[in-house]
């Protein structure tokens, strides 16, 4: 019995080892990315930190499993001996240190790579340059597609992603369905993607090359089939790319992002050659269809006291109006009579500092 | 939005019909090979159990002694029982699952569409969590602990029957849907929308509901009778601190079900109200917030973990004293231990999303409450180690699944605390290497010490010992097959693959997929052999019997009556003085009284508990598929179930002195003969 086992482990093993070494590489703790990087770092470094504990107790329990048995009468025997105040303290101490280390190593590293902060370096040797304005990706997650938007060239992908080698990125992601999760693992660690919020991430690619990006975070029949391609390309190759984009005759406008919104799998590559004024607004207030409401524009009623049954009426009022560019003209329709104090109203409800809104200190006015 | 059902459409018919709701005759998935031979399966072992019950007369008995029953043992085997005839259904989606994946991962596609895939490993998640796991703490801590606090039984015996079978209930229903409908496809907690009416319109997501509904109250109903129990019915002498730590595990447990139990059910009733009445609770739009429902899942989800291990940490502090021959060392920072793993486990639930844009503060501190939870359980394991030193170590069957235990335990931890930290979670989270972690923590911990625990007192429940060698053909079978089939995971993880894939665009992961497809054979050997194992000792069942009551020489108080116990456990309550109570009375030279019987109070059978379960069991049927007449019908009539038991004032009953007489002469005699 003993033996079939032994021998058995032994081929196990074996085939386990053989089949690491014919593997690829981890990409999660070897990636060309910055941040990711860094990520894959800290893994090395808390396993490497919590390894001072683990291993001694694993080699403890062998070697105390192995000297205490039955058949071993040599060793000491000492049924009453159940306490022991130096071993309590050793006990409770050693790991006690090394989670305070690693909760140091914690709190300075998830600060540090907040995905939200702007990046600090470029990559171990290189610092930012400040003169460098990253540049931003707006990101759709989509049944079962991913659609980017590159705002600053006016172009836009389905299923495909490019960014310049060592510049950094800004992300901004939503999404038009359930919550997904935005992944590159050569790129940095994932953020959720999830519908009428916005997330963001910055992040940065050190080499060029292509990358597998997808969705980490089950979203339905398509999830696996979620997948796309993460080019990282020179400043001339990304001009390329750019430009072979814009060559197409294809606007991204409502009514092509309604068409593309309708649930795929295994949607091909496309490229839009122009967004649509005010696209990525409608999207995060999932407003993009005709007869939508805008979240702010719901939440602008709200903040005015609701609707109710004229909240009916309302709604055929603020149809076409994207409220949060323009409160002042919903509120005029939406409470003619307190007209006088509209600026004051408009400041209280607002979460933007006020601008050219007077300075009031009159306290919160009652909205009824 | 458009609506994604289109792409696998959904079954039952789109509009509720007024007498049969939604359900057709195209419900029964008969399409489906998979499903339609597992129907045959099923249905010819029904007919053949049945078949045999009706032939060997056995109706009235299992009526009688076992649907009606209030004993809490018996309660406590029906669990066992449940617990593992849904492990077999659970590891029948597992097993499906790997070999797919193997196959897709190799290139060739697999075998499942990804609408029967993402239902097998939603069906996986939640059976496993909710019907095997929880059964099989929920029955030892039913069976063993009022034994171990010389009660006779639980504080509201007939609360614990309808307890188990709410339980049951939700199986059933989960069962149902296999064959009836569909399951959920949204993976086992459901995030909305995805769990929403938008994107699942189907009835899996209502049998998912209704399910855990039932059996949630279940659990919570079970939660405070064992607490209730605990407070008020330990034998004189017992203080706190003299409690087994099997016990105070047990305690700590109930606790955190009672307060998250309930945060689960109003969570799951929010998410019921958004399908069937139209609220936005947990939607995207009208105000609703999905990410409220990842908190709230996740409060309960969280402290469900510590649910499961604390009572096979309890499990584990019985076993390593026991087969070391030696007091537990460390007891006092034992029971803390457990205390501040109770209380702790609140106040990390939000480490299972940092990636939903958490700001850096709040992840940090999420993540550092997470570590902290590791020094009491690394002072647990320490304390089980400086047991086995200067002890002298029978290597029975329940010590190789501690030793196993011990040695894949702290894996699974060090890669829990790495996932404690936000940054490295960024990467790994929804990662294959998680899903390796917390089966290495649920396989190589709750598994583990729930087959240490089932070797260990299988003997004190049916009077005589399991067959080793089975026994350690099972234990090999997991830790292989467990090393197998979750270290390539590990890798995988490493590597980029993220969970829940049904499709692979290269076949660079095969060799790692086929590893793991074969890590989960080597499982099934090790399932395979543990029903070998029950077989073999029922058959050799003379040789292995336990005259004693005492096979291991045990040290608490369960070992001091007979096996199996009597119904009333203890013909006199024990007096305890000593933590150990057993190990201290039989230092002191402990003799069995046998003399001056006195009747014995005693709960009386009931079948409320079967009968409102079978009702609700209608009801949540009824709710899945839109019968609302049936609804009102069945709800009705639980309700008025419910108020006539309560006039049911024959509840109790007293064992006369001269039967109690007769079962402990009958006793002292099978010990003389033994002692000869």
């Amino acid at each position: 019995m003993v033996t079939i086992v032994v021998r058995l482990l032994r081929i196990v093993s074996l085939l386990a080892v053989a089949v690491i070494m014919s593997g690829c590489r981890m990409v999660v703790l070897d990636p060309p990315g910055d941040v990711a990087a860094q990520q894959g770092e800290l893994i090395v470094y808390a396993t490497v930190l919590m390894m001072i504990v683990i291993l001694p107790v694993m080699a403890l329990t062998v070697f105390f499993a192995w000297r205490y048995r039955e058949s071993n009468t040599d060793a000491t025997y000492d049924p009453d001996w159940d306490h022991s105040i130096s071993l309590e303290i050793v006990v409770w101490s050693v790991p006690l240190a090394i989670i305070i280390c690693l909760a140091g190593l914690t709190w300075v590293a998830t600060h540090r790579l907040n995905p939200y902060d702007p990046l600090r370096r470029l990559s171990a040797e290189e610092p930012i340059d400040p003169t460098v304005e990253p540049m931003v990706v707006q990101v759709v997650a989509m049944d079962w597609k991913w659609l980017f938007l590159y705002p600053e060239y006016g172009v836009a992908t389905v299923n495909e992603a490019a960014a310049i080698v060592d510049r950094p990125i800004e992300f901004r992601l939503t999404s038009t369905t359930v919550m997904n999760s935005f992944y590159v693992p050569a790129l940095a660690g994932q953020i959720y993607a999830m519908a009428g919020m916005q997330t963001e991430l910055n992040a940065v690619m050190n080499a060029p090359g292509v990358y597998d990006g997808f969705s980490a975070n089950y979203s339905g029949a398509g999830f696996s089939q979620m997948r796309f391609k993460f080019h990282a390309l020179d400043d001339g190759g990304f001009q390329d790319w750019v430009d072979s984009v814009a060559s197409e005759t294809r606007p991204l406008d409502r009514a092509a992002f309604v068409a593309l919104d309708k649930p795929s799998v295994n949607h091909p590559i496309i490229r839009f050659d122009s967004i649509e004024e005010g696209l990525w607004d409608r999207i995060l207030n999932m407003c993009v269809g005709e007869d939508e409401i805008c979240l702010n524009d719901m939440q602008m009623v709200d903040a005015l006291g609701g609707g109710g049954v004229a909240g009916l009426y309302n709604r055929e009022l603020f149809r076409g109006i994207c409220s949060a560019d323009d409160p002042r003209a919903l509120f005029v329709m939406l409470r003619p009579s307190l007209k006088e104090r509209s600026e004051e109203i408009i400041a209280a409800v607002s979460l933007l500092p006020p601008q050219d809104v007077t300075q009031s200190a009159s306290p919160r006015p009652d909205l009824r | 939005m458009a609506n994604p059902s289109t792409l696998y459409p959904t079954a039952g018919a789109p509009e509720a019909h007024p007498i049969f709701g939604k359900l057709t005759w195209e419900v029964v998935p008969l399409y489906d090979p998979v499903i339609f031979t597992t129907l045959i399966g099923t249905v010819v072992l029904g007919t053949t159990l049945v078949a045999a019950i009706t032939y060997y007369r056995l109706w009235g008995y299992l009526w009688r002694e076992w649907i009606t029953t209030i004993d809490h043992k018996k309660i406590g085997i029906m669990y066992m029982i449940l617990a593992i005839v849904m492990l077999v259904r659970g590891f029948a989606d597992a097993i499906l699952m790997r070999t797919h994946q193997a196959l897709a991962s190799a290139g060739h596609g697999g075998y499942l569409d990804a609408h029967h895939y993402d239902q097998v490993f939603t069906a996986h998640g939640v059976i496993m969590i909710f019907f095997v796991a929880m059964p099989f703490v929920t029955g030892f801590m039913n069976y063993i602990m009022p034994l171990q606090i010389g009660a006779r039984d639980v504080a509201f015996p007939f609360l614990n029957n309808f307890s188990f079978w709410l339980t049951v209930s939700g199986a059933i229903l989960i069962m149902m849907s296999l064959f009836v409908g569909e399951f959920a496809t949204t993976g086992w907690l459901a995030y909305p929308p995805l769990s929403g009416l938008e994107f699942s319109p189907g009835v899996g997501m209502d049998y998912f509901l209704w399910s855990l509904n039932i059996a949630g109250i279940g659990t919570t109903l079970s939660g405070i009778n064992l607490i209730v129990t605990l407070v008020k019915m330990r034998a004189p002498g017992m203080t706190w601190m003299k409690m087994p730590v099997f016990c105070w595990t047990t305690l700590c447990t109930n606790v955190l079900i009672v307060a998250t139990f309930p945060v689960l059910t109003a969570t799951l009733a929010l998410l019921t109200a958004d399908r069937y009445i139209g609220t936005h609770f947990f939607t995207s739009e009208m105000g609703g917030n999905p990410m409220m429902y990842v908190n709230l899942i996740w409060i309960w989800g969280h402290p469900e973990v510590y649910i499961l291990t604390l009572p096979v940490f309890g499990i584990f502090s019985e076993v390593v004293p026991t087969f070391t021959g030696k007091r537990l060392f460390g007891y006092t920072s034992m029971v803390y231990a457990t205390c501040v793993i109770m209380i702790l486990s609140y106040i990390v639930w939000l480490h299972h999303f940092f990636t939903m844009g958490a700001g850096a503060n709040v992840n940090a501190f999420f993540g550092i409450t997470t570590m902290v939870i590791s020094i009491p359980t690394g002072a647990k394991l320490f304390n089980w180690l400086f047991t086995m030193y200067k002890g002298r170590i029978r290597y029975e069957v329940p010590m190789l699944w501690v030793i196993g235990f011990m040695l894949t335990f702290v894996i699974g931890g060090m890669t829990g605390v790495l996932l404690a930290v936000p940054p490295a979670d960024y990467v790994l989270h929804n990662s294959l290497f998680l899903v390796a972690h917390f089966h290495n923590v649920i396989i190589g911990g709750v598994v583990f010490g729930i087959f240490a625990g089932i070797n260990y007192w299988f003997p004190k429940a049916f009077g005589f010992r399991l067959d080793p060698f089975w026994g350690k053909v099972s234990f090999w079978g997991w830790i292989i097959g467990f090393y197998l089939a979750f270290m390539p995971l590990y890798v995988l993880g490493l590597m980029g693959v993220t969970r829940r894939l049904s499709q692979f665009e290269d076949t660079v992961y095969a060799g790692y997929f086929i590893t793991a497809a074969v890590g989960s054979a080597f499982v099934a050997i090790g399932i395979v052999a543990f029903f070998i194992q029950i077989f073999v000792s029922i058959r050799n069942r003379e040789e292995l019997r336990d005259t004693t009551g005492d096979p291991w020489d045990g040290r608490t108080l369960e070992w001091s009556t007979s096996s199996p116990p009597p119904y009333y456990n203890f013909a006199f309550t024990p007096r305890v003085y000593e933590l150990d109570a057993w190990t201290h009375m039989k230092q002191c030279g402990y003799r069995r009284k046998t003399d001056d019987y006195t009747p014995i109070h005693m709960p009386r059978y009931t079948a409320t508990g079967a009968v409102l379960s079978g009702l609700m069991t209608v009801m949540g049927f009824a709710f899945v598929w839109h019968i609302w007449w049936l609804v009102v019908l069945s709800f009705l009539a639980t309700v008025v179930y419910g108020i006539a038991h309560t006039f049911n004032y024959d509840r109790d009953y007293h064992i006369p002195a001269d039967e109690v007489r007769e079962v402990e002469t009958a006793r002292t005699s099978v010990l003389a003969r033994a002692a000869e």
